[in-house]
């Protein structure tokens, strides 16, 4: 990116109307991608100066131990759930986590869900990393991921969203291929870095259970309503382009006992309605790339 | 730029939990609850009653729910007192009328200036649990160990003289604990704690003084949030509890679960909302796996099978 400049510069404009035509197997129209997060929160992290850890002094006692109901008890509702009808993980993990709770990363792995870093914890922050620092958190989820699944990572969701200038050129020199930072987009597009090719994978903010919950204070039945529009609007746009959408998950929320039955409804209509290329986020972005024009 | 070196050392990075208080457990994997109804989902009713003094203390924080208008704030003061003169009375025929038996964390400050609601519990057989002693009685890291130690100590007095019985439960004002309220909490002899919300059944914790059990009231299934917070209606909130209580009934193949709902009379009390509790807790009472049991009963029935 252009560090200090207006525009970043991190891709060109490239206008929705008359885009080359993206083709998805088997003449689907929409790829959808579930991505759980598998997160890890440290109850008493070192600080960082340019954000806190925890909104009040530690412990916070609600702040973590929600969170921690994910390894408890919402991932294995969450995970029955979308193997139930068909949906594979695409998550975005905190690489500690294949320290702390092996059995959770270990049951994803199992069922075929694909991993990409999401940083060490979801308590530390990049903001303020010098280069040496942050090549040391790629190292060590690249190897922490392949030590604890075999898997090599493909993709990139900064630790609690946080990145320095030189996030996107870094991941791309270790030969990660996508970014799931930059929400410009419904489809696949390429990102402008120093070496490599890293395109910007669609991910949501809007649609996160989080911003959800949270930031739109929908009940269940509001949020699945609202991912069952968005399914069919961009079922039916991705008839001319085929289009991506990406639905991210905690299952510290999507799992409660008043919220998995109304998502699961959301699940069985995407799996019945046959547009859908349900699928991973690396094997989109492997997709993408092997078709002309996907190119810097 | 840079970080501090130190920011990159991750010293509680290793197998399990990254503190000593609790294991990392699997619900799944435990061994299942029966409990003692034979029932599969126990429903924890837990109303907060709560006194605001109407002047606010900002250490260690100001309660969520308290004073909110330059002094003197008669809105907020008077609207809480409607809660506890009115809006918790609806609630105690509602219980009486869907046979429940309910759990109630209540400030010492009620028992002190309102005996008569203490006996008014009492009698209709629900459980008391401490709440702290008044709303400005917040706990967070930062507050002097012995203040703490006597807030938790005149709490449990006070209800104890009041009602008869020294409450087995705790619940902190917001949740908020420092560092050192499972251990003072252990050390009163105060068996169980409301405060985390990691699970979906109760759990031990170990501290220096021995251990304690946590029962997770969802913070998520309360009126203050779902209502207050989150702006939703009253009916909302009363099918996102059916929702949950379906989806515990299916899971209680696998063993016993726990369904709570955390009531506040300011807000569920309320002329206009408290026909949903109302129409919820009939309806509760007529499912066939809904076993209405106090917090108190559910740490009981978890006896012996524990984390």
């Amino acid at each position: 990116m252009n560090e200090g400049a207006e525009d970043p510069g991190l891709y060109d404009f490239n206008p929705w109307r008359a885009r080359p035509k993206i083709e998805w197997p088997d003449g689907k129209s929409v790829a959808v991608w579930v991505s759980p997060n598998l997160e890890f929160y440290e109850l008493d992290p070192a600080a960082n100066p340019h954000r806190k850890s925890w909104p009040k002094p530690h412990p916070d006692v609600v702040g973590y131990s929600h969170r921690d109901y994910a390894n408890r008890v919402g991932h294995w509702r969450m995970a029955e759930t979308m193997e139930k009808h068909g949906f594979k993980g695409s998550v975005s993990l905190s690489v500690a986590l294949c320290d702390h709770i092996p059995e959770v990363v270990e049951n994803a792995n199992a069922l075929g869900w694909e991993f990409f870093s999401h940083g060490i914890y979801n308590t530390r922050y990049s903001y303020g990393m010098d280069e040496a620092q942050e090549r040391a958190i790629i190292e060590d989820s690249i190897k922490t991921v392949r030590e604890a699944t075999g898997q090599t990572i493909r993709g990139w969701l900064a630790p609690a969203l946080t990145h320095t200038p030189r996030t996107l050129d870094l991941i791309a020199e270790y030969g990660l291929t996508y970014t799931c930072d930059l929400y410009h987009d419904d489809q696949p597009q390429p990102v402008h870095v120093k070496s490599g090719q890293l395109i910007s994978m669609p991910y949501s903010i809007e649609v996160n259970d989080h911003y959800g919950f949270f930031v739109y204070n929908m009940s269940p039945r509001d949020y699945a309503d609202t991912l069952i529009r968005q399914y069919e609007r961009l079922a039916a746009e991705g008839e001319a382009c085929g289009t991506v959408m990406c639905i991210p998950l905690h299952s510290y929320l999507i799992a409660q006992p008043h919220r998995i039955r109304a998502f699961e409804e959301v699940l069985k209509h995407i799996a019945a309605d046959g547009r859908a290329w349900i699928t991973r986020s690396g094997d989109i972005a492997e997709h993408y790339l092997a078709q002309a024009g996907a190119g810097k | 730029m840079s970080l501090d070196p130190t920011y990159l050392e991750y010293k509680r990075r290793r197998r399990g939990m990254d503190q000593d208080l609790y294991p990392w457990s699997n619900i799944n994997d435990r061994p299942p609850i029966a409990w003692p109804s034979g029932k599969g989902v126990a429903v924890a009713l837990f109303v907060n009653l709560e006194w605001f003094p109407i002047t606010p203390a900002d250490k260690p924080f100001r309660a969520p729910g308290h004073m909110q208008t330059a002094y003197p704030d008669f809105r907020h003061y008077t609207a809480r007192e409607y809660g506890t003169r009115i809006g918790f009375y609806r609630m105690l025929d509602a219980f009486a009328t869907a046979g429940a038996r309910a759990t109630i964390a209540v400030n010492a400050a009620i028992a002190e200036r309102y005996p008569s609601i203490i006996a008014d519990i009492v009698a209709g057989g629900h459980e008391i649990v401490a709440h702290s002693t008044d709303m400005n009685g917040t706990i967070a890291t930062g507050i002097d160990e012995d203040v703490e130690r006597r807030l938790i100590q005149d709490s449990l007095d006070t209800l104890e003289r009041v009602s008869g019985t020294r409450p087995r439960g705790w619940q902190s004002i917001a949740r908020s604990q420092s560092w050192n309220t499972p251990r003072l909490l252990t050390e009163a002899g105060v068996t169980y704690m409301c405060d985390w919300v990691n699970d979906d059944l109760p759990y031990e914790m170990a501290t220096p003084a021995g251990s304690i059990i946590n029962v997770p009231v969802n913070h998520e299934l309360s009126d203050r949030q779902i209502i207050t917070v989150q702006q939703q209606s009253a009916d909302s909130f009363a099918e996102q509890i059916r929702d949950a209580y379906a989806l515990f009934a299916d899971e209680s193949v696998r063993g016993g679960r726990m369904l709570t709902i955390q009531l506040t009379p300011y807000v569920m009390g309320l002329p206009f909302r408290i026909s949903a509790l109302e129409t919820l807790l009939e309806w509760l009472a007529r499912q066939p796996q809904a076993w209405f049991a106090s917090t108190g009963d559910i740490v009981d029935g978890i006896a012996g099978v524990r984390n």
